[in-house]
């Protein structure tokens, strides 16, 4: 039974496994989902999604599997376009609803949905209160507010609580991993920074009080030590953060991610560097990038150790010659003899862990202002967009060398 | 076959149809229920509602950073022990009696079926939910100082809570019921409230519902307000004395629903400028740099 449904989950990245496939089986023999649509829908969720941020996938699998219908996003939006400014919802008497129920009768699915597919290739724009497109508070099959014997809600809010497409509200869509979220998610995420560190090698030298105490008392009192590896976080990383300018229109996430960093206290050293669309001969110690406040990129590359760990986060998107110029830099009174991508190239090998986070949607990375310069960028350093899914790629790229 | 046992809610505690429902599929598949959510979103609160509602006793293992898998069976005092072999009386080569069970090991022993609350399970090490894997699928544990096994007479309700501070393993997950907890919508947090103050005024509730909203709603919060901030903020206005009028326009008490400089910044600056578009409503003004 619904074994398409298990393998439709899978194919959309929710992790369902057999155990809880056969869980799902056993609670469907133990007449737990009560017959209905909507007691399966929330039983299989229970039962098969394990975290929130898969509850928008699985509710699009759902919709789908369950209705058969394909619904491209561009179709939904123009559908909920034609939705807007509904008419109040209207409230059929009971004569009303069974003249309409002996009109209409009860329409099967198939040409139900051929209907629906029909109206919306062929529907132009809103239609509220009639009996055959896309609308509210009608008697059409299509739309909400209305009433129709075996209608598809399409929208709004139920009022006769009959068919189950709470699916296609798609309440879960903010949790998806793949959308920027708040400060503390960053943090979740760089906590992982830490998982892999030392936990296996080391040496055993510091006292494990507690079981030395236990085995001692095993041992009727005769002293006995037992040794244990220092869990010491290693994990060192230096950030460099593009500010001003065109990263403007971020600076809102960017400051998100800014307070996660230093909220993360596991790291054993952290250095915090900024500049202005590419890397010259100085870095800023504060975002007002004043000279004053600076250090040498050069002093930089020189005095730490390679074992840090690089992030960069800008959106790479500048001038060619910004990048590839000598004197290039923006500000015309601080020339630069080596190009900027010299200094980036010179970072990304000095430090071989090292990642480039772009708060541009990843999507239009090919199109956007800037192209050119990202694509040069990306060349150069594994390129991640600034989501939670984004980082955590990043993070994951940072436990191991290029 | 046994009678069926189902969870209703309870009178103090208000609770979501889908929510129940998940409490029913655990109770019915017996498998523990996972649950996540918003800080302040009721996760604790709900095994004592589904104890008081089942009438069954609850065990609460609180987890804290330092917490092993190991405590929550059973631990061996072997301190006392030796004490004893030294300095006291007792028989020591009756070691059950230094063996001492934990919060999952009492559920196990007890006589009839018990609720047992696994709390903040993502503040223990990474590798605990696993050590528990295999006591939590059998039921059983085996004492080997004792050579004695405690099975579970009556399998336990399991309620396992995470505020998600850490990623819980997948062999883990897949043993369990997971449902997350929505923040509650204004219809609901108005009964909420209602539970928690039967007699407070309708207009000033609306109010305040709409202000507290209204701030969850402000982009780049660090910390939004939740259900027990807003309970605390309630009992400030009604105690405050405050017109129902000025809260959304001044949202007064704000300390009690803001908790961090930052925020207040945010809000204030947020505040000021909705006052000032409001007043400018009927001006026609143009924007420009």
């Amino acid at each position: 039974m619904f074994t398409d449904f298990f393998y439709q989950l899978r194919r959309e990245g929710v992790p369902v496994s057999l155990t809880e496939w056969m869980t799902l089986m056993e609670g469907l023999n133990a007449g737990l989902a009560e017959s209905s649509l909507s007691g399966f829908y929330y039983l299989a969720r229970a039962v098969l999604v394990k975290s929130e941020s898969h509850f928008d996938k699985y509710d699009l699998v759902f919709q789908n599997y369950f209705q058969g219908i394909d619904t491209p996003q561009k179709l939904l939006d123009q559908v909920a376009k034609w939705m807007e400014n509904p008419l109040p919802a209207r409230m059929f008497s009971e004569e009303e609803r069974n003249r309409i129920l002996k009109k209409l009768g009860f329409p099967d699915w198939e040409s139900l949905k051929a209907a629906l597919e029909e109206r919306l290739r062929t529907q132009d724009g809103p239609h509220h209160g009639g009996n055959k497109w896309i609308g509210t508070g009608g008697t059409s099959p299509f739309g909400h507010s209305g009433f129709h014997p075996g209608g598809i809600r399409i929208g709004g809010e139920s009022h006769g609580r009959s068919a189950v497409k709470v699916a296609a509200e798609r309440n879960y869509r903010e949790y998806r991993c793949d959308e920027t979220l708040g400060v503390r998610q960053f943090e979740i995420a760089l906590r992982r920074l830490r998982q892999f560190s030392t936990r296996l090698e080391g040496i055993k030298d510091q006292l494990d009080l507690e079981e030395t105490i236990a085995e001692t008392c095993k041992n009727a009192g005769r002293l006995k030590l037992v040794w244990t590896r220092s869990r010491k976080n290693t994990v060192k990383v230096i950030v460099l953060m593009d500010v001003g300018g065109s990263m403007y229109p971020y600076i809102n996430i960017c400051s998100q991610l800014f307070s996660a960093v230093h909220k993360s206290s596991h790291f054993q050293d952290l250095k915090f560097y900024y500049f202005h669309n590419c890397i010259y001969d100085h870095l800023y110690l504060d975002a007002t990038n004043s000279i004053s406040k600076s250090v040498k990129t050069e002093d930089v590359i020189r005095l730490l150790n390679s074992d840090y760990k690089a992030v960069f986060i800008g959106d790479a998107a500048m001038a060619p010659s910004e990048l590839c110029l000598a004197d290039g830099n923006i500000f015309w009174d601080l020339g630069n003899e080596l190009p900027g991508i010299t200094w980036l190239e010179r970072l990304a090998r000095k430090f071989s862990y090292n990642v480039w986070l772009n708060p541009v949607p990843e999507r239009i990375w090919e199109r956007v202002y800037g192209s050119e310069t990202i694509k040069m960028v990306q060349d150069i350093f594994p390129m991640y967009e600034l989501t939670l899914e984004g980082l955590d790629k990043a993070v994951k790229k940072l436990m191991v060398r290029k | 076959m046994t009678k069926q046992i189902t969870y209703k809610g309870t009178e103090d505690y208000i609770v979501s149809p889908d929510l129940r429902n998940s409490v029913n599929i655990s109770v019915a598949l017996s498998r523990p229920l996972l649950i996540k959510g918003e800080p302040g979103t009721g996760k604790t609160v709900l095994a004592e509602s589904i104890a008081r509602s089942l009438d069954l006793n609850l065990l609460i293992w609180n987890i804290k950073s330092t917490t092993k898998a190991q405590d929550g069976l059973y631990v061996y005092d072997t301190v006392q022990r030796l004490y004893d072999s030294q300095f006291g009386e007792r028989d020591v080569s009756d070691i059950k009696q230094y063996i001492k069970l934990g919060k999952l090991g009492e559920a196990f022993a007890s006589p009839e079926r018990v609720i047992l609350l696994i709390d903040e399970i993502d503040k223990a090490d990474l590798e605990f939910p696993n050590d528990l894997l295999w006591e939590l699928d059998v039921m059983s544990f085996y004492i080997p100082e004792t050579g004695e096994t405690i099975a579970a007479k009556h399998r336990p309700v399991v309620i396992i809570t995470s505020n998600a501070e850490k990623e819980l393993p997948d062999a883990f997950l897949r043993r369990c019921i997971f449902h997350y907890i929505d923040f509650p919508d204004q219809t609901m947090m108005a009964d909420i409230v209602h539970v928690h103050y039967p007699d407070l005024e309708e207009n000033l509730l609306t109010e305040a519902l709409k202000a507290f909203y209204w701030l969850r709603s402000i982009n780049g919060l660090q910390k939004k307000p939740s259900t027990s901030e807003l309970l605390d903020w309630v009992q400030a206005l009604t105690v405050g004395g405050i017109a129902p009028d000025r809260i959304s326009r001044e949202i007064p008490f704000l300390g009690a629903l803001l908790k961090k400089n930052q925020d207040f910044a945010v809000t204030l600056r947020q505040l000021h400028s909705r006052g000032s578009k409001e007043q400018a409503r009927s001006v026609n003004r143009g924007y420009g740099w």
